[in-house]
């Protein structure tokens, strides 16, 4: 592949706390290569903050290979940038343009409060997962894993709604910030499976109360959350939830 | 869990939604069977709108469906209140708004739902004033009724002849008609997803199913204006 370099103008949004109030700051970084990712050349941007003497952009990050759901910006309208079922760290510079402004915005919902710049407070959804994503397992020597047959089609399917990474991404693009992907893959990844059987009920209960405590907004079925997932969770997994949550109101003791 | 827990929480109050949205559906089933009666006319010059007005006195007549009415004027209503305070809710879980709107992965009248909502709820007002307050309460232009077999009745079909010979209400009542073929396009899918549809082979179908059903009782119900506007009919 040709290797080149661009120079690109940034709008982004800098925030000093959650107190404050934010406003966006155009930056130009220049010589930028094709094959950084989006987040080398926020690197290349920070080191020349530093040069300057002002403060560096405050991101989220961690693996940046694509797996532990900590970057989490919003780029030029949508979150995770323009690719298809992609992380912002797997984003590369070549999805861009020499000359191209992007702008880069935080996560922005009530529920995922704004720490510092483009880093928002996502404990909201280990909350939600302490309410219920789990199952309780006695303890002493574990049991052999092939004892218990599993349907291949459920394991799959669990196993799909497994992938999700908890990024936030789905409330990032809901226009109701809700967290039903998030919430329904945890679900269904474990309503799918006999382990998750014993809990079903109380976990789904439980974990839409949390949900709803936590300020997010309710799942009209717009598909946008769909759309943005880097781990292309499906919407199918919403429904399921609804099915969970209406049967388990339905027996509910009282 | 108690059932106020249940109808209160966000999933719950999206339950209301649905099942309210689904019995509208079917009314709006029946609505488009009993006013398509209106078309007998193009297959007997005699007929002058009999067919329709029998089937109009018989669902204003009847006691069970007037019982029935009840039951649909809560829907609506429940449908309504409900659709206003869930859009206000979800807009107020986002303070501050992004620069740049994220549009692509969503169908626009998905995002629409109240601004559509909105539009047919001023129709519906228009409609009812047009028909239903006219022929319960006011008999503005039903003063001569017509009688077959010694029964007498509104004329209704010379009201909705009367009402459409104006551009104007044609052209209202065909952008209600389109707000309610895209609020459809969403609401008739989503309505059964929200009740727990997931399985592929079913929500394939409703979808196709959804889409049809907007298309197919956004033509019928403008079909009808437009007919007694050119004067197929009537």
């Amino acid at each position: 592949m040709e290797h080149n370099t661009m120079n690109l103008n940034l709008k982004v949004w800098r925030q000093k706390n959650n107190n404050t109030k934010g406003e966006f700051k155009l930056y130009r970084v220049e010589n930028i290569s094709a094959e950084m990712s989006f987040l080398e050349m926020f690197d290349v941007l920070n080191e020349q903050l530093v040069v300057t003497g002002e403060e560096p952009v405050a991101f989220d990050h961690d693996c940046r290979e694509g797996i532990c759901g900590m970057c989490s910006m919003y780029i030029n309208g949508k979150p995770h940038g323009p690719w298809q079922a992609n992380t912002t760290c797997q984003l590369h510079m070549r999805a861009f343009k020499d000359g191209d402004t992007i702008v880069v915005e935080p996560w922005r919902a009530n529920a995922f409060p704004v720490v510092k710049d483009l880093m928002v407070d996502r404990s909201a959804f280990d909350r939600i997962i302490q309410a219920g994503g789990y199952i309780s397992v006695n303890t002493g020597n574990a049991v052999d894993g092939n004892a218990l047959p599993i349907n291949k089609k459920d394991a799959d399917d669990s196993f799909a709604a497994a992938m999700c990474i908890g990024c936030g991404a789905c409330v990032a693009a809901c226009k109701n910030s809700s967290a039903m992907l998030f919430m329904s893959a945890k679900v269904s990844h474990l309503a799918l499976l006999p382990q998750g059987d014993p809990e079903r009920n109380s976990r789904v209960l439980n974990m839409v109360a949390q949900m709803d405590k936590e300020g997010f907004g309710a799942c009209t079925n717009t598909g946008a959350c769909e759309a943005t997932c880097p781990k292309e969770i499906s919407l199918s997994n919403i429904a399921r939830l609804n099915q969970e949550y209406l049967s388990a109101s339905l027996v509910a003791d009282k | 869990m108690t059932w106020k827990q249940v109808f209160t929480s966000s999933v719950g109050k999206k339950l209301v939604m649905g099942l309210t949205g689904i019995s509208l559906v079917l009314f709006l089933v029946v609505h488009a069977s009993i006013n398509a009666t209106v078309f007998a006319d193009l297959f007997n010059s005699e007929e002058n709108g009999e067919m329709f007005n029998k089937a109009a006195h018989f669902m204003g007549s009847t006691v069970l469906i007037r019982i029935m009415e009840i039951g649909l004027f809560g829907g609506i209503i429940l449908h309504i209140a409900q659709g206003y305070l869930l859009s206000l809710e979800n807009q107020q879980k986002r303070s501050v708004g992004y620069a740049v709107a994220y549009k692509d992965g969503s169908k626009w009248y998905s995002r629409s739902m109240g601004l559509l909502g909105t539009i047919i709820l001023l129709f519906l007002v228009l409609h009812l004033y047009h028909f239903w307050v006219s022929a319960r309460f006011t008999n503005k232009g039903l003063e001569e009724s017509v009688s077959y077999n010694g029964v007498e009745m509104h004329n209704m079909f010379g009201l909705m002849k009367a009402t459409f010979s104006e551009w104007w209400i044609f052209l209202v009542y065909s952008l209600g008609c389109i707000s309610l073929g895209y609020h459809l396009a969403h609401g008739f899918q989503s309505a059964f997803r929200t009740l727990g549809v997931h399985n592929k082979r079913y929500t394939t179908m409703l979808i196709s199913i959804g889409y049809g059903f907007s298309v197919f009782i956004t033509l019928v119900f403008i079909l009808m204006p437009l007919s007694f506007l050119l004067g197929w009919i009537g």
